[in-house]
């Protein structure tokens, strides 16, 4: 019964239009950016450069598609979070709201199999968007820029690293972001158990990663203590991969906090939806 | 197989908040029963209905179908169970067809594409199996969701109210397509409705509700034909009538509505005489219409 529904889900999933919709917008994005950077990139790299030129050799050009990869990753992790929540967070309030709900949930399919299917198929999308954002950043960006070494502006230094000990460090990055973005995805399905209509979750999603964020940057020692707990601290921790030596402890801290979130709201979702009463 | 408790419902119960939608409703449904579920509008019978079909936790009472109790064996049961509540409701989105096929998959039963097709010709929809559903008008998404409820071959059939919204050619349908799947297929069938006239042309037995209370339940011609009556009669002299009703009809209680018409609680087998004595003593006729008591009393719960 899993597996049929999750196959539902996908049909679901494929045959409305706003899942296209965040496709469509992420790719419209990377195309800017790396249009933007063709065209004026030269600059707006002397600009970090400029200071370090005499001083470092690189190999090829410093504006290849790794730094492109790297600036588009860093530009877009903000606002992918929008992009799955406007598809995860309708998965369940969506059919509150269309009562479709209440035809599911009289056939012979459990509640936790019916919210399980419906993560399933969350993790898969957002699985899509992420291989998307990698192709488009650095398959599409190195085919346009051509390949070299990266230098990454650190919080201490600059470093460079070599051309061929790039390619792993994007294949895991791409993996934590994706972490990322899946308890983007899980929170708003969680919250989508909750409503009975689909903007509320993906609101309350977008409030929820603004606010935690704020909390985040904010210089204010009472919530020194709560914020390595806060999964949006853990949003940017793709980026440790171009860290050297890479933090290897950071990392795996980061991941277990990221799967322990998901793990909790994969329950809490469970269980509040198979105490509700179905209404619609 | 006759009399096989397919529903039994005890004391059921259930709050909103502080509210009781439901209070004590208990009734059974035998096999082959199209169960008619009569009630004014907020009885109860859509929050028991949705109780019955485990989308609401009952605060009270048991529901078995089919013998077994429902918490203990929900997937079970609900695979032999079809049912439209309220309003039938589909993914907009997606074609006539594919809806029936999303929900299939999770019906417990396999079902090929041609059964799906041919359901869509039983109902009526032939050529829109691939419009999207977000186009079709209220009727037709009845009658698909008609189709849905029968699709994986169901033995009980749950409709809740399935003919609001139909033309009368489509009420007429459904109420025929009922009266077939019990004929030929010795389907069980439970219908909720605030018609009484709804209920009499279909169902062999019934439940009234009111207020979320259970009030009387039966067969409904036995219900229908009780005994006593009610005849309003319409006379062009009031005084001979209640002469004659006074010495000759001792037993019968009677109410006088206004100057010309009366109504009399009479024995079903002494109308015939009444109506001759009254001819007799000289008194015209101009009216004698039958009022059954069943249909008296569920107005007056309807009114109250
Ligand atoms: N989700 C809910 N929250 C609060 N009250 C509710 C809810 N659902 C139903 N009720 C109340 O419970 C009572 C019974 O409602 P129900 O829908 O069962 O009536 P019904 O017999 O099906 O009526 P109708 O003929 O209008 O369909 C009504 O007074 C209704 O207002
Ligand atoms: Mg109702």
């Amino acid at each position: 019964m899993l597996l049929k529904n999750t196959y539902n889900e996908f049909i679901k999933i494929l045959a409305k239009p706003r899942s296209y919709l965040g496709i469509g917008a992420l790719t419209l994005l990377v195309l800017l950016i790396l249009f933007a950077m063709k065209a004026d990139g030269k600059s707006f790299i002397s600009f970090v450069t400029a200071s370090f030129e005499q001083t470092l050799s690189f190999n090829g050009n410093i504006l290849n598609g790794n730094l492109i990869a790297f600036i588009i990753l860093q530009m877009l992790i903000v606002h992918i979070p929008l992009l799955v929540s406007l598809v995860t967070g309708d998965l369940i309030s969506g059919e509150a709201a269309m009562g479709t709900i209440r035809m599911m949930a009289t056939k012979p399919i459990s509640r936790t199999q019916i919210v399980l299917s419906k993560f399933i198929a969350g993790a898969v999308y957002t699985l899509i968007l992420t291989l998307w954002l990698g192709f488009l950043a650095l398959i599409v960006g190195k085919w346009m820029f051509g390949t070299g070494d990266l230098i990454v502006l650190n919080s201490d230094g600059l470093v460079i690293l070599k051309e061929q000990d790039i390619l792993w460090r994007y294949g895991l990055s791409f993996g934590v972001a994706y972490l990322a973005l899946l308890t983007i995805s899980t929170l708003s399905i969680c919250l989508s158990a909750f409503a009975e209509n689909s903007i509320g979750p993906i609101v309350s999603t977008m409030s929820i990663i603004i606010l935690f964020t704020i909390i985040g940057t904010l210089d204010v020692s009472v919530f020194d203590s709560i914020k390595p707990f806060l999964f949006t601290t853990h949003m940017a921790s793709w980026r440790s991969f171009f860290e050297d030596p890479v933090p290897w402890t950071t990392i795996r801290n980061s991941v277990s906090i990221l799967v322990i979130h998901n793990i909790v709201l994969v329950l809490i979702a469970v269980y509040k939806f198979n105490k509700k009463d179905i209404t619609s | 197989m006759e009399n096989t408790e397919i529903i039994k419902v005890q004391h059921l119960a259930k709050n909103f908040g502080s509210f009781q939608a439901v209070k004590d409703v208990s009734f059974t449904v035998n096999k082959g029963d199209v169960f008619g579920f009569l009630g004014p509008n907020g009885a109860g019978k859509s929050t028991t209905i949705r109780c019955m079909l485990s989308l609401i936790k009952p605060d009270n009472g048991q529901i078995q179908l089919f013998g077994k109790d429902l918490k203990n064996h929900r997937n079970e049961i609900l695979s032999k169970v079809g049912s439209i509540i309220e309003k039938p409701d589909f993914y907009r989105y997606l074609s006539a067809e594919k809806n029936l096929a999303i929900f299939a998959r999770i019906s417990g039963k396999d079902v090929s594409k041609r059964e799906i097709a041919e359901m869509l010709d039983f109902v009526g929809l032939n050529g829109r199996n691939r419009d999207k559903v977000g186009g079709f008008s209220h009727g037709m998404k009845q009658r698909l969701g008609i189709a849905q409820t029968l699709l994986h071959q169901p033995d009980l059939i749950v409709l809740d109210e399935p003919t609001t919204g139909l033309d009368p050619q489509g009420i007429v349908e459904i109420r025929n397509l009922i009266l077939r799947l019990k004929s030929e297929q010795n389907k069980t069938v439970i219908l909720s409705s605030h018609q009484l006239s709804e209920i009499e042309l279909i169902s062999n037995r019934m439940v009234i509700i009111n207020k979320g209370q259970s009030i009387i339940e039966g067969d409904v011609k036995e219900l229908l034909n009780a005994q006593e009556m009610v005849v309003q009669l319409e006379v062009n002299d009031m005084e001979k009538t209640l002469n004659v009703l006074n010495l000759r009809f001792g037993s019968a209680s009677f109410k006088q509505i206004n100057e010309r018409i009366i109504e009399v609680n009479i024995e079903k087998q002494l109308v015939p005489s009444l109506n001759q004595t009254l001819v007799q003593e000289g008194v015209e006729v101009h009216a004698m219409e039958p009022k059954r008591k069943l249909e008296d009393f569920f107005m007056k719960i309807i009114q109250s």
